[in-house]
């Protein structure tokens, strides 16, 4: 179940990127882009509903293996050491705790407009769509915000150098000659999440990408 | 003595005793066989696959062993594989010419009319395995491959990587398994046998010992059945496992059973030699490597240069020198003593110049490291690893080591020793293999025994003692319970001040000198002097840490070495009664101008079982032949020029 | 060569246990770890001190006894290979060496470096057999099997069941053992009969046996002496799905 929910949020890790990386296309891409979203009306609330699903059932199966993990060895060994098992693939249970918090930030700051009361007075723009655009601009000039929004990234990338591959492996999808293809492109593909995601604070930190209008 | 020394061969041709046997055995029918108890002590090859084969049949069995689990008893370390007469590769093989290799094999010193069942039944293993589940090699086409093995001119060996003994215990093991799961066997591991119990002279129990807690148990059924493997550890050094022993047999044995041929131990010529005064053990490398090694040594006596810096005619290919048409490929016994006579002139190599150069530089040279690594690949890397040496580049070496014992309790045709229901299976019985046994032979006569043998005559006894099983409040289990306790004691009340150890390799180094690859009358007689020594010492110097209720490895340790201590003095005993050369028993007082064992046929074609003697105290054994009469073939010498 | 020891002593599952330090002097580099261990209990008997308790019988790496942790990795640091197989060559001179048991909870305790690991013997019988009964098999060579099957039958087949992959496992999971035995008989034409049920009975008492669960970390295979592929835990997996919808249709 851990699988089959983190692939359909994997799913959406990729499409919210896709999205997001229209704010390189300027304010009226990104500001469409989110209209057809909103638009979508009660099929919107459903994929939300759906991945609020998800999201609660990857992280109770989590709780749940974790607990029978736990419980499988109540001794511990006074020295370990590791020969294959990488960081990632040990402290999932770490990276998806600070990618969580993450993403409660992330609502409350972009789709309640409640961490910064500034964003709610953006006014709408010339085709009475809510300027995304300079929404998301404004957002990452915070260098702390920015920095948090980084080091989640960062670790959504660790989460997924792991479960990117595993999922394959946990739904019986893979064989003896797959297993080293899978794991290098389960890291490229991590990797590749993490630069798309990073390039728009990064891009907005540095002045190449300026707000459409003045708070 | 108790019962009597009939082999009980079925009349008839040689080729249909066992079909008639069959034809005519008792049975027992599934609503008796439900009221009937059989207690099976070993869960290798033999004592798995019996237990699950009675179990299945209906029988209470209980097993048990000293491994913490069925599946790692050590018929897993065979390597080479099993033979069976299926001539799948055409080439003139039959259930005869298996018979008559397995007894030419073995010097002429085995029963025919067993020899011809297990070749009979040879067949029905591999599909019995095959069915298990046992993943044996394949050809392209899907059928099952074969190799060639010593002994033979034919491919009739069955394999499954280097590691067919594992494949197959595993087969047993998942059958045993099912009947564990079943309900009909009750599996006892880490349990070891400590003593049988005889009731109005029937084997009727045994008292054994948790490993775990300590705690004595006595056992009662209506059979007993030893599968308890070989006695090679005597030696202390050997291929057989650290926990290997003759505790059961030998206790057997102290109860009125008779130990037959204790002096036949095989002795394989190519394993890694001994590097040092803490090795515990001794790894067997593949014969097949002389198919493309050349074994010498140097000329000059005490040369220790390196290998590549003796020349070429400085060195002795003394193989190929004595036997000029068989060379490196002469067989296990003479290639074995051949490195020992080089050893003993001071020409050994290698730490304490017990070892030979086992040279692969000409095959190299001529084949190319590739096809080599191919061949020989993962015995150089298993090489490698012990020795740290790298056998690409310099030769191996190698030395013989103890690896089966032919000798075991007596047995009649129904696998039933000379105590009435006492039935004695696998390495543990003496008779299928002679005074030498052929390669893959081993794990074919422990399925033989344990499927389809022991299934068939074990009835034969059991149908008459239906209702008779005794409780285990027969005086006859306090006694033997009681026994056991004080020995416990006894063995740690010493409290002396060296450990179990220690006496096992002394008693281990005398009998490899005086009882190992070649013998004479005044060694074995020395031999029979030490020993009682060795024995005294133990049990007024030995050192046994911690008590009899807990889990402790010295106790276990003790017992076993306490029993190989007596038992010793039984094989030296053997030994030098036979007064003739014959398979893997040397005397150097016989043979032939040339070195090759003499045997003498008009007065040793039998077999020697030996009767214990003595209450209490061990008194010189009573020995008793059984004839070995060849109806069928003719006694002819072996010659491997 | 000389090495000190740090060993696991603990008297019986229920009594506190400790790591205890011990000199390991005058240690040839061709001893194995094993004799190594030997040795020091020969001298601690010699000065009227309990052995250290450890088990081990064929020490040449096929029958799975010996089951230990040295320096915080199952089998020790030489891998592929069985505890057995480790030489001290292997280690530096003067070598600080850490010696624990198995650890899993399913692998009970029994004294300083012995666990009890019948739980694996349990999980085979729940179904890791082919129904054959004695006697009864046809001709060997009626069925053909193709080659690459019986030799990744034979892959899988391989496990020495010495319960490394559960002792290096994070979640102390036995995915590789079971996987191994279900893919053996799964990749053979004769266990085919049984494979709905072997697979699901197999894991459920794996699952009860109190066995972690597998988050794809790969230690297991490579601590497995007997190099069994995680691949493995892929088709038992694939096999488990298979067998589960089987069921739910009624199959």
């Amino acid at each position: 179940m851990v699988a089959v929910t983190g692939l359909v949020l994997l799913g959406f890790v990729i499409g919210h990127l896709l999205g997001n990386l229209q704010i390189f296309l300027g304010p009226d891409w990104i500001n469409s882009y989110a209209e057809h979203l909103r638009d979508l009306g009660p099929l919107l609330w459903f994929v939300r509903a759906f991945l609020l699903v998800n999201v609660v059932a990857h992280i109770y199966y989590t709780i749940r293996l974790t607990i029978d993990n736990r419980r499988a060895r109540p001794n511990a060994y006074a020295q370990k050491d590791y020969v294959k098992a990488s960081f990632a693939s040990r402290y999932m249970w770490l990276s998806g705790l600070v990618v969580l918090a993450f993403i409660i930030y992330h609502l409350a700051h972009f789709t309640l407009v409640v961490a910064d009361p500034r964003l709610a007075t953006l006014k709408l723009d010339a085709l009475q769509r809510h300027d995304v655009y300079s929404m998301m601009v404004y957002g990452f000039r915070n260098v702390i915000v920015s920095a948090f929004y980084v080091l989640a990234m960062f670790l959504l990338m660790l989460h997924l150098t792991h479960g990117a591959s595993s999922f394959f492996q946990s739904l019986g999808w893979n064989d003896k000659t797959m297993t080293p293809h899978l794991a290098r492109w389960g890291r490229v593909f991590a990797w590749l999440i993490f630069i798309g995601y990073v390039s728009i604070p990064l891009a907005v930190l540095l002045g190449l990408v300026q707000p459409a209008q003045p708070l | 003595m108790i019962g009597t020394l009939e082999s009980r061969i079925p009349s008839g041709p040689l080729d249909k005793k066992w079909s008639s046997y069959k034809d005519h055995a008792r049975l027992v029918s599934p609503a008796n066989r439900r009221k009937l108890d059989v207690i099976v002590v070993g869960s290798g090859l033999a004592g798995g696959s019996a237990a699950a084969t009675l179990g299945e049949q209906g029988y209470n069995v209980k097993c048990f062993c000293f491994q913490d689990s069925p599946r790692r008893a050590h018929s897993i370390a065979a390597q080479g594989g099993i033979n069976a007469a299926k001539n799948y590769q055409n080439d003139g093989d039959s259930v005869f010419r298996l018979f008559y290799d397995t007894i030419k094999g073995g010097d002429f010193r085995s029963r025919e009319a067993n020899v011809y069942r297990l070749a009979e039944v040879s067949n029905s293993i591999i599909d019995q395995c095959v069915e298990q589940g046992v993943p044996f090699a394949r050809e392209y086409g899907g059928l099952l491959a074969n190799r060639s093995f010593g002994g033979a001119q034919v491919s009739r060996t069955f394999y499954a990587r280097g590691q067919t003994g594992q494949q197959l215990l595993l087969g047993c093991y998942q059958a045993l398994c099912r009947q564990i799961a079943a309900g009909t066997v009750k599996m006892f591991p880490h349990t070891e046998m400590l003593d049988v119990v005889l009731v109005d002279g029937h084997a009727k129990g045994i008292i054994t010992r948790n490993l775990e807690t300590g705690d004595i148990h006595a056992h009662a059924s209506d059979a007993v059945v030893l599968a308890t493997g070989g006695y090679g550890n005597v030696f202390y050094l050997s291929t057989n496992a650290r926990g290997s022993n003759v505790t059961a047999t030998y206790r057997a044995y102290r109860k009125g059973a008779l130990f037959a041929n204790p002096c036949y131990t095989q002795i394989h010529p190519t394993c890694i030699p001994v590097s040092g005064q803490h090795q515990s053990k001794l790894t067997l490398m593949s014969e097949s490597l002389r198919n493309d090694g050349r074994v010498w040594v140097p000329n000059k006596q005490g040369d220790t240069r390196s290998p590549e810096q003796i020349p070429e005619e400085e060195r002795d290919y003394y193989l190929e020198r004595k036997y000029p048409s068989f060379g490196n490929l002469a067989p296990r016994d003479i290639s074995s003593r051949s490195a020992k006579e080089a050893c003993d002139d001071g020409r050994g190599v290698g730490p304490g110049g017990r070892g030979v150069f086992l040279d692969f530089a000409d095959a190299i040279n001529r084949l190319g490291e590739t096809t080599i690594r191919e061949r020989y690949g993962n015995l150089f890397d298993i090489y490698e690893k012990i020795t740290g040496e790298d056998a690409y580049n310099r030769p191996m070496r190698i030395y013989p080591a103890v690896h089966y014992t032919m000798g075991g309790l007596w047995v009649d045709y129904n696998l039933m020793s000379n105590v009435p229901g006492l039935h004695v299976i696998g390495e543990a019985n003496f008779s299928d293999h002679g005074a030498n046994r052929l390669g893959a032979s081993a794990l074919m006569q422990g399925l033989a025994d344990g499927y389809f043998v022991l299934p068939y005559t074990l009835p034969t006894y059991l149908a008459g003692q239906i209702g008779k099983r005794p409780t285990v409040d027969h005086p006859e289990f306090h006694k033997a319970e009681t026994g056991v306790r004080e020995r416990i004691s006894k063995m740690i009340g010493v409290n002396g001040t060296r450990s179990v150890d220690s006496f096992h390799r002394e008693l281990g180094l005398l009998l490899w000198d005086k009882c190992g690859m070649a013998r004479n009358a005044a060694g074995l007689r020395e031999a029979l002097r030490k020993i009682p020594e060795i024995r005294g010492r133990f049990w007024r110097e030995v050192r046994v840490p911690g008590s009899g209720e807990e889990f402790n490895q010295s106790l276990e340790r003790a017992g076993r070495v306490a029993d190989y201590l007596e038992f010793a003095e039984l094989m030296c005993t053997d030994a030098l009664e036979r007064d003739e050369s014959c398979g893997g028993h040397f005397r150097e007082e016989h043979q032939t101008p040339d070195g090759e064992a003499l045997r003498d046929d008009v007065n040793f074609a039998s077999a020697f079982a030996w009767e214990f003697q003595g209450n209490g105290t061990i008194a010189p054994p009573k020995l008793h032949r059984e004839p070995l009469e060849f109806e069928t073939l003719e006694l002819a010498q072996r010659s491997y020029k | 060569m000389n090495f000190k020891l740090r060993v696991w002593r603990q008297k019986t599952g229920a009594a506190k246990g400790k790591l205890a330090d011990y000199p390991a002097n005058d240690v040839s580099p061709d001893t194995s770890f094993l004799e190594m261990l030997d040795l020091v209990n020969d001298r601690l008997i010699e000065g009227g001190e309990e052995p250290i308790a450890f088990e081990s019988d064929c020490r040449e790496g096929i029958c799975g006894t010996c089951c230990l942790t040295i320096n915080g990795e199952a089998h020790g640091p030489d891998h592929p290979g069985a505890a057995c197989q480790l030489y001290m060559r292997r280690f530096k001179e003067g070598e600080t060496i850490t010696v624990e048991p198995f650890r899993a909870k399913p692998f009970r305790f029994v004294k300083d470096l012995v666990v009890n690991r019948s739980a694996l013997d349990r999980i085979v019988q729940a179904g890791g057999f082919v129904s054959a009964r004695s006697g009864s098999a046809p001709e060997a060579n009626s069925i053909p099997v193709p080659k690459q099957n019986a030799d990744r039958a034979m892959e899988a087949a391989a496990c020495i069941g010495c319960g490394a992959c559960a002792a290096a496992c994070p979640n102390a999971s036995a995915m590789l053992f079971t996987s191994a035995k279900v893919s053996h008989l799964a990749l053979l034409p004769q266990g085919d009969p049984e494979r709905t049920n072997r697979v699901l009975n197999m894991v459920s008492v794996m699952d009860e046996e109190g066995f972690g669960n597998c988050t794809n970390t790969y230690e297991c295979e490579a601590v497995c002496p007997a190099e069994i592929s995680a691949s493995f835990i892929a088709k038992l997996n694939r096999e488990y799905a298979v067998a589960t919808l089987r069921k739910k249709l009624g199959g």
